[in-house]
């Protein structure tokens, strides 16, 4: 009921991908895969029409069908268009030649506007930029008071006058000031508002007016449903918003919303919102999430995040241990703290292809507590020991166990997976990948929901 | 069905609805309908176009698509979409429903406001002092409606409430919920800013004990149900509440925000783990957001709507009402 929607694509491609030759129903019952998924995920009836529709082309295309693996073809498909869809490459903001750059921040209430405001203030001070913030929400109760306590933590400026003043003079004013003290980028929050109350709307056309902003920032909560298409429709039209700031992409939404939104304005999504601290806010990279929809993992953002930790020589060195069958457990070990330098497992998990599909994984708490005990049994052998465990037997397992504060069966029990994962490391070199049917049996495919079209 | 708020609170042994309250006229309850069918269908004339125009002209195959195109779009999910669609397309096959246009629509409406009021039940008061605990994830609209809860309890009912403003994480949200209860007439209990959410709900119960009030109303930060130490959090300030009182709270409402999507099932499945949820607040119905999502909620976990928010004003927090739900989302 709860699948997400990279585990439905998955579990959908992996059925086409198994088979050697595709038919017409095969692609359609593909499509009505991909069309409940996008559905569940949020993304917009009249989007995900468009897009199973031009997707059914392509995959029908003769070179697909004609093609060795029609199933890959089908995926690397899939995969094309939804990045098309979430727009590219992304972009940055746009900052002015000289004087302030203004950025005038709207959406709906309760999207988490206050919050992205201090988050982007903190994000373009963290560059060296002199940030000042604006309060213009003066209908909402304290929110003025969030805003300067969040701007303070920020290390912005906050201009304020108060809930008694016009949100418009607010901000004209506040430009004035940011001009005087020579700021170089004035961030402007304003009052949550309905995209259907004209006046307010109208208030909102005026400060944009006034302020000239060099980029309006439409702010939209990631669990948004069908909704976010005319929400962001008429703050298009009112606002003119330049991109979109996604907020709440920590909770377990898939942000179809993203997608609605996208697709249907055209605007890029330039920022996401990842939790609630102030530094959880990062550049949003559309070709990546895509990919992460899809469950071909965040490769791009585990391979940066691996490239600040890995000594490349180190990984040579493994790459030509690995070849020769030689990867001993001082090797494992090195490999171990390496990895764990990257932050908290359950983190990298997400990143990495295939693992949505793996239910078990997937919702692991990583015991950290664990990897403590392993790393504990490995410090307790002698090099020897490492180099060559199947000596590993009787007395000396004795002395591990004892020497580690550990049991001597999980001792015999690490000794067995490494041998495992030594074998299962051949494989991987002989250039046998993994099982996707095995892969698929692990997922436990859940039952889905009739529905009715295709 | 309750339909006013003196039948939406259970307030069990206490003189309930004192003599200033009016019940509701029926004049005024018209015009909540129709505030609620307005808003509902504001800048919503496609839907309610294609519904009351074309989609029961003829009943054929088309028409279950379209019916199936609207719900999805109300947010209503595809589970629900389909059990409420191939319900009603069966029994128009069995011939238990004509198929008649209007036989057809009447009956679509019956069964949405079935689904959408699975068991339904008065939010509990009778607890002396009784307490409500209001959760939800971030921006929901969980301080305005408590702010306004105590309001029509204090106000209207002559109560008096004691407001704990546990939500100690987010900046101002004390500041916030300090101008409810002045408006409101509430006492409110508070902490410094990044406090212990428990010790705030305990104190607040502690006052209302020597102070002999009537209801407490505990105010939580928002939360994304994602966020394990945050839910777990929640769980302690729940049983810090029932340590004291132990059949407290007596009511937990989540509130949702109208324009969620199918995110809003994983909310109140989760929420409903770590804390029982009793209800539903729909918020933030005046926009075009259909709310359909309480559909799902209600027919796949079983919690019920109970109150909606039109808007920002007092007056725009009303007990729910299924049929007029259901009837507004299909314009009738």
């Amino acid at each position: 009921m709860f699948d997400q929607l990279s585990d439905r694509l998955q579990a959908t491609l992996s059925e086409v991908r198994s088979r050697g030759t595709l038919s017409e129903g095969d692609v359609d019952a593909a499509m009505r895969e991909i069309r409940l998924a996008l559905l569940e995920a949020d993304v917009n009836f009249k989007v995900v029409k468009s897009f199973t529709g031009t997707l059914k082309e392509r995959c029908l295309g003769s070179d697909v069908l004609e093609s060795l693996d029609p199933g890959q073809q089908v995926v690397k498909i899939v995969n094309e268009e939804l990045t098309g869809l979430m727009g590219g490459t992304g972009r940055d903001l746009a900052f002015a030649s000289s004087g302030p750059t203004v950025i005038l921040m709207a959406g709906l209430q309760g999207s988490g506007k206050t919050t992205a405001c201090a988050k982007l203030a903190r994000h373009l001070g963290e560059s060296g930029k002199s940030v000042a913030l604006a309060a213009c929400d003066v209908y909402r109760p304290a929110a003025v008071d969030q805003l300067v306590t969040v701007g303070e933590r920020a290390g912005a400026a906050v201009y304020q006058q108060g809930t008694d003043a016009d949100p418009v003079e607010i901000a004209a004013w506040a430009l004035e000031r940011a001009r005087a003290e020579q700021r170089e980028v004035l961030i402007v929050d304003t009052a949550g508002r309905l995209h259907v109350d004209a006046e307010l709307m109208d208030e909102l056309a005026k400060i944009r007016k006034r302020t000239r902003p060099h980029d309006v920032l439409l702010v939209v909560d990631a669990m948004t449903g069908q909704d976010a298409v005319g929400v962001a429709e008429s703050f298009a039209e009112t606002a003119e918003f330049d991109g979109v700031v996604m907020t709440k992409l920590d909770g377990d939404a898939r942000g179809g919303a993203a997608l609605s939104v996208k697709a249907v304005t055209g605007k890029p999504i330039l920022f996401a919102s990842t939790g609630e601290k102030l530094e959880a806010f990062e550049r949003f990279h559309p070709d990546r999430m895509a990919s992460r929809i899809l469950g071909m993992g965040d490769v791009l953002s585990l391979i940066e995040k691996a490239e600040q930790q890995v000594d490349e020589r180190q990984a040579e060195d493994l790459q030509k241990k690995l070849e020769s069958d030689s990867f001993s457990l001082e090797d494992f070990l090195q490999q171990m703290r390496q990895v764990r330098k990257m932050g908290p497992l359950s983190g990298l998990i997400g990143m990495l292809p295939g693992m949505g599909a793996m239910k078990q994984l997937k919702n692991a708490e990583v015991d950290e507590g664990e990897l403590d005990r392993v790393e504990a049994i490995i410090l307790s052998m002698t090099p020897l020991e490492r180099a060559n465990p199947a000596i590993i037997k009787g007395s000396r397992r004795k002395r591990i166990a004892d020497g580690s504060g550990t049991k001597v069966q999980q001792v015999n029990q690490l000794v067995k997976q490494f041998d495992q994962m030594r074998k299962m490391m051949r494989q991987m070199m002989s250039g046998k990948a993994p099982d996707p049917q095995q892969l698929m049996q692990m997922s436990g495919a859940a039952p889905r929901p009739k529905y009715r079209r295709g | 069905m309750p339909t006013s708020w003196s039948e939406i609170f259970d307030l069990g042994a206490r003189d309930a609805a004192p003599a200033q309250v009016e019940p509701e006229s029926e004049e005024r309850r018209r015009g909540v309908f129709r505030r609620l069918r307005e808003s509902l269908s504001k800048s919503r004339q496609a839907l309610v176009e294609e519904i009351s125009a074309s989609l029961f002209d003829r009943i054929d195959d088309e028409t279950w698509e379209r019916l199936e195109e609207a719900l999805i779009l109300a947010d209503a999910g595809a589970s629900t979409t389909a059990e409420v669609v191939e319900r009603l397309e069966r029994e128009v096959e069995s011939g238990s429903v004509p198929a008649d246009g209007e036989a057809v629509r009447d009956r679509l409406i019956e069964i949405l406001a079935e689904v959408a009021s699975g068991g339904r039940a008065p939010i509990d008061l009778s607890g002396e002092p009784a307490v409500l605990l209001m959760v939800g994830v971030n921006g929901t609209g969980k301080t305005t409606t408590i702010g306004k809860i105590a309001w029509h309890l204090s106000q209207e009912f002559g109560l008096s409430v004691v407001l704990a403003a546990a939500d100690t994480y987010r900046a101002a949200a004390a500041e916030q919920l300090a101008e409810w209860s002045q408006r409101a007439g509430a006492e409110l209990i508070r902490s410094e800013e990044g406090g212990d959410p428990g010790a705030v709900a305990y104190d607040a119960i502690a006052a209302a004990r020597a102070r002999g009030a009537d209801v407490v109303v505990v105010d939580t930060a928002g939360r994304l149900h994602t966020q394990g130490n945050l839910m777990d959090e929640l769980a302690k300030v729940r049983r810090v509440i029932a340590k004291q009182i132990p059949d407290a709270p007596h009511e937990t409402l989540i509130s949702i925000d109208a324009t969620t999507g199918q995110n809003g099932l994983r909310q109140a499945k989760i929420f409903s783990e770590a804390v029982e949820v009793d209800g539903v607040v729909l918020t933030k119905l005046d926009g075009t957001a259909k709310g359909g999502i309480v559909l799902a909620i209600a027919n796949e976990l079983g919690i019920p709507v109970k109150l909606i928010g039109m808007g920002e004003g007092l007056e725009d927090l009303r007990p729910f009402d299924p049929t007029d739900f259901a009837r507004a989302l299909l314009a009738e």
